[in-house]
């Protein structure tokens, strides 16, 4: 299919067809990071502007390498570095890049919402890199890649998300996504950490992770943020690791072949033990490795040259 | 001297006196001279009120001014004007201005400026507290004495549940009634809308209904146990509605009030992170919406008041996070009560326009909101029958931050008069 949208803004809006072409163009372009000349030239020419305004390392490391091997130009623009600490508004933030014609901005904003606002004013392609607890949709569609690369399917898969829901974006966008594709979601967390009618949005919630893990093809272990503890939302990392922490012993709950994932950064020890994560099951690092592909697809889909285009 | 007026024509809705069906009004030395079919006089000028409907003036008994302090917002000109343009004529402006109104001197300031510049009446609403900072009592003598009509600390809940039983004491020794925006700040927890399917899924902070409902809860309490007069400010929750029909049951001097939003719009109608619709109490689920149309059919709801907030343009067109709360509503509040409760039937006209006239004026204690005879001639006419668009760029109020702008309604002002004085008239 051709691409449509001007922006990727969420997974919510997005299409099964729309998810399938991204995860089609990323497998192409997963084999260019295998060679020793890594680099395509489908972004010469097109400036790429990485807007983050919340302390980032892997996204943004990850987008600056998917631009970079697509041939971009490429701008980081940091809350800390720019007019933001004066007090500018985004808009007029944002107006200032657009003036000098940028092809695509890549945004990542502690407030939901952000990234569809800059769409709305701007020509240029926006990218959601993670607004607030709203949505990540880049993470999902390497999630979904991940998932279908060691499973060859998604459809019909049981996946478990564990973990702070209420403050994620990746668990929203890969609650949409995993069911979009067909997969049937459950989530798994103390009450404190599920947001309200999350079961709304057609997941199965459990507060007991064992019954959880029952009969899971994926394990989604989430980040737990450690300074939630101050807000009442888990008495001690202590207790909330006894009680949701994925340990091996735990995992054999899982179907026999189920595959462990995380966004990063891990605490292990915390949600995660570091048995788990290095283990047989754990697919984490391949995560990252696919995250550059899924974003060079939707650069490539949002802004690449396509052929008969001059 | 104000001119004579005769209102001809019209259909004449005054609940204070039972009155709903065809008469003239004459206006006399900026009072009501009489109110009756066909009169007989000579008018220094006649209203062709044929086809319309004539009431009362509006009064609207939380509405923010924003001045002193805030005038990049909205002046007592500019609110006073959209009031009128929205056919009230009566406005109590709520106290978190800068100074806030918790002196004598800035209600005097206030009663001044609305008298020089102000195009309808305006009734100050005094401080609970200091600098509204929720720790110790207004001179709440003297600011009634300098002529504040009730107290509030709107906007900033009273938590200090001591503070307001001494408030309450102190209060029905001078019979004003306290006004309270029932808030518990720590289960708002920062939140930014109404927590629940909608706040999940658009990944904002939830405020859940149980902040406002357990706030009114603890009111009650004290208000039985003081026996003061309480009136929960814009009430949104399903529990709130229950709280204040078992309230009235036991005889409680307790009243409540709502917005044309709380009605009109729930949490799933915010869209694309408009900020336009946000306000706090926040736009509730349809359960709560659906509870407050009961609460309204069955007269439990006791008037109705717009909350009315200009805030700038940059205030709002920004990370819904961010946004300040609050939307302006007078010159919509006829509008939307009319198109959205009148005709669906949850509510009579005349009922509707009880609730927006003299209710609302009992409250707080003003003889306003009728068109009896020697009663100041502040009168509203109304066109019932063409549907308009709301266009936020027409309003007279500086705010633009309406979640209405582009309905189409019917039940526009066309001519409104304050004291006997055209005010207002529709183009």
């Amino acid at each position: 299919m051709s691409w449509k949208s001007k922006d990727l803004l969420t997974i919510q809006d997005l299409s099964t067809a729309e998810i399938q072409t991204i995860l089609d163009t990323a497998a192409s372009f997963k084999e260019v990071s295998t060679r020793s000349v890594k680099k395509v030239p489908a972004l010469r020419g097109r400036t790429v502007v990485l807007f983050f305004h919340e302390p980032s390392t892997r996204t943004r490391i990850s987008f600056e390498l998917a631009a970079k091997r697509m041939s971009a130009d490429i701008l980081t623009v940091q809350a800390a570095s720019s007019s933001l600490v004066k007090g500018e508004t985004l808009i007029d933030t944002l107006k200032t890049l657009d003036s000098m014609t940028i092809d695509a901005i890549v945004v990542r904003h502690k407030c939901s919402g952000v990234p569809l606002m800059l769409a709305n004013a701007t020509n240029a392609s926006v990218i959601n890199a993670g607004d607030g607890a709203h949505e990540h949709p880049t993470q999902a569609l390497l999630d979904l890649y991940t998932i279908n690369e060691h499973k060859g399917k998604i459809a019909g898969l049981t996946v478990t998300i564990i973990g702070d829901v209420t403050h994620s974006r990746v668990a929203r966008s890969n609650i949409h996504g995993l069911q979009k594709m067909g997969a049937k979601v459950r989530v798994c967390a103390p009450p404190t950490l599920l947001p309200a009618g999350i079961e709304k949005m057609g997941v199965t919630v459990f507060h007991d992770l064992d019954k959880a893990l029952e009969g899971t093809d994926v394990v989604y272990v989430l980040r737990l943020q450690l300074e939630r503890q101050k807000k009442n939302l888990f008495p001690t990392i202590r207790e909330y690791s006894m009680l949701y922490s994925v340990t091996s012993e735990r995992l054999k709950r899982a179907k026999k072949d189920a595959i462990v994932m995380h966004p990063g950064p891990m605490n292990r020890g915390v949600e995660i033990s570091s048995g788990v994560a290095d283990g047989p099951a754990s697919v984490i690092d391949d995560q990252v490795t696919n995250g550059v592909a899924v974003r060079m697809a939707v650069l490539y889909l949002l802004k690449g040259e396509k052929e008969g285009e001059k | 001297m104000s001119k004579s007026i005769l209102i001809q024509g019209g259909h004449v809705v005054d609940p204070a006196n039972q009155i709903d069906g065809p008469a003239d009004v004459f206006i006399e030395n900026g009072k009501i001279a009489k109110v009756g079919k066909g009169l007989k006089v000579k008018a220094d000028q006649t209203i062709d009120a044929k086809g319309k409907i004539v009431t009362p003036g509006l009064v609207d008994i939380h509405v923010h001014l924003r001045e002193p302090g805030f005038e990049y917002k909205e002046t007592i000109a500019t609110g006073t004007l959209a009031a009128v343009a929205g056919g009230v004529t009566s406005v109590a402006c709520m106290p978190n201005t800068n100074p806030p109104i918790d002196d004598q001197a800035i209600v005097h300031f206030i009663k001044s400026k609305a008298e020089k510049e102000g195009h309808c009446h305006v009734f100050p609403v005094g401080c609970i507290s200091k600098q509204r900072a929720g720790e110790e009592m207004s001179e709440m003598g003297e600011l009634k004495k300098a002529g504040a009509v009730a107290l509030s600390d709107d906007g900033a809940p009273i938590m200090n549940a001591e503070l307001m039983r001494r408030v309450m004491e102190y209060a029905k020794m001078h019979d004003l009634v306290v006004i309270d925006h029932c808030e518990d700040m720590h289960l708002s927890n920062n939140g930014v809308m109404n927590e629940g399917e909608a706040s999940t899924v658009m990944g904002l902070r939830g405020i859940p209904a149980a902040s406002e409902t357990v706030m009114v809860a603890r009111n009650i309490v004290l208000a039985e146990m003081t026996g003061a007069k309480f009136h929960v400010a814009h009430m949104s929750t399903a529990g709130s509605v229950e709280l204040v029909r078992q309230a009235k049951k036991k005889g409680l001097n307790v009243t409540c009030e709502t917005a044309p939003h709380y009605w009109s719009l729930s949490d799933k109608s915010i869209k694309n992170y408009n900020a336009n619709f946000k306000m706090n109490p926040p736009l509730r689920s349809d359960e709560d919406v659906a509870a407050i149309r009961k609460a309204l059919k069955e007269g439990i709801v006791d008037c109705i008041a717009t909350d009315h907030a200009p805030h700038s343009s940059t205030e709002k067109q920004c990370e819904f996070d961010e946004a300040a709360f609050g939307i302006v509503g007078l010159e919509t509040l006829f509008p939307v009560t009319y198109s959205h409760l009148v005709e669906p039937g949850v509510v009579s006209l005349s009922r509707a326009i009880e609730l927006l006239t003299v209710a609302p004026s009992k409250i707080v204690g003003l003889n306003k909101g009728t068109l009896s005879e020697g009663a100041d001639a502040d009168v509203a006419i109304f066109d019932i029958t063409s549907e308009k668009k709301v266009d936020v760029n027409e309003f007279k109020t500086k705010g633009r931050n309406s979640p209405f702008n582009g309905w189409n309604l019917k039940g526009w002002p066309v001519t409104t008069i304050v004291s006997g004085v055209v005010k207002y008239q529709a183009e």
